[in-house]
C-alpha cells in the first residue's frame, strides 16, 4: 500500500522525458550552424586560401562562443539547444572560457591558469593519445 | 549540395551526441572525447578526409575534427621524418584553433565577471 502511493507520488513528480524534442533541436542547431560555418568559408575563399578560409572560420566561431559565454547568453542558448552547441568547435571554446571565468577569483595563476582546461582538458588529452596511438599503428603498418 | 550534406553530417553528429546524453549517465565531457577519439580513428582509415570533401564545414566544425587534424598531422609529418614526425608534427594543423581558444579564454576571463 504504502509502496503503491509512493509509486505514484513519485511518477507525477517525475520530470517528463523529451527525448525526442531534444534530439531534433540538437539536429536542428547543429545542422544550421554548419550551413552558417560554410556560408562563411564561402565567403572568405574569395579573399583567402581555402585552407586559411577554413582556419578562420573555426577561429572565428571559437571567438563568438568565446564573447557569447563572456556576456552569458551561450549557456542560455546551450539549455535549448543541448548537444547542438557542445559538439561543435564552439562548445570546446565554451569550456575553456567558462572553466576560466568561474576561478578567476582563485586568481590569475591558480585560478584562470590552472582551471582553463579544468573541462576541455580531456577532449585535448584524449585526442593526443589517439592520435599517436593511431598514427604509430597505421605509421607501424606502412613500414611492413 | 554541400550546404545540404555540412547541416546533415554536423546535425547527426550532434543528435546522436544528444540521444547518448539523454539516455546514459555520461556527461558532455564524456561524449566530446568520445567523439575525438571517434575523428582520430576515422582519419587514421582516411575517411575523415572524405568527409571534409563532401561536407566541407559540417566536418570541420564538430569536435571530432580536432581528433582528424591531430592524426592527419601526426601522419603526414611522419612521411618526411620517419616515425619522430608523429611526435613532432602532431599539433601542425591544430595548434591555430587551441591556442586562439586559450588566447580568447584569457581575455575574455580578465574583462568580464562570471554571471552565477
Amino acid at each position: 500500500m504504502e509502496q503503491s502511493r509512493l509509486n505514484e507520488f513519485s511518477s507525477r513528480h517525475k520530470i517528463p522525458q523529451k527525448k525526442t524534442r531534444n534530439a531534433i533541436m540538437a539536429f536542428i542547431s547543429g545542422g544550421l550552424m554548419a550551413v552558417l560555418a560554410q556560408l562563411i568559408q564561402d565567403g572568405l575563399t574569395m579573399y583567402f586560401s581555402k585552407e586559411n578560409a577554413t582556419i578562420l572560420t573555426i577561429l572565428l566561431f571559437i571567438l563568438l562562443a568565446g564573447v557569447f559565454t563572456g556576456f552569458g547568453v551561450y549557456d542560455k542558448m546551450a539549455k535549448k539547444t543541448g548537444a547542438g552547441f557542445f559538439v561543435p568547435i564552439t562548445g570546446f571554446s565554451n569550456a575553456l572560457t567558462s572553466s576560466a571565468m568561474e576561478c578567476k577569483r582563485e586568481g590569475l595563476i591558480y585560478g584562470i591558469g590552472s582551471n582553463m582546461f579544468k573541462l576541455a582538458g580531456s577532449v585535448i588529452t584524449y585526442g593526443i593519445v589517439s592520435a599517436i596511438v593511431f598514427s604509430l599503428i597505421r605509421y607501424g603498418i606502412s613500414l611492413l | 549540395m554541400i550546404y545540404l550534406n555540412a547541416f546533415l553530417l554536423c546535425g547527426l553528429l550532434c543528435m546522436v551526441a544528444q540521444l547518448i546524453y539523454d539516455s546514459t549517465q555520461l556527461t558532455p565531457g564524456h561524449i566530446t572525447s568520445m567523439l575525438v577519439i571517434l575523428g582520430s580513428l576515422l582519419e587514421s582509415f582516411n575517411i575523415y578526409d572524405a568527409l571534409i570533401r563532401w561536407c566541407g564545414m559540417g566536418a570541420n566544425l564538430p569536435i571530432t575534427s580536432f581528433g582528424h587534424s591531430l592524426t592527419h598531422a601526426a601522419l603526414k609529418s611522419a612521411e618526411n621524418e620517419g616515425w619522430i614526425g608523429i611526435f613532432t608534427g602532431v599539433f601542425d594543423k591544430s595548434a591555430s584553433g587551441i591556442s586562439f581558444a586559450i588566447f580568447v579564454a584569457f581575455w575574455i576571463a580578465i574583462l568580464f565577471r562570471s554571471h552565477d
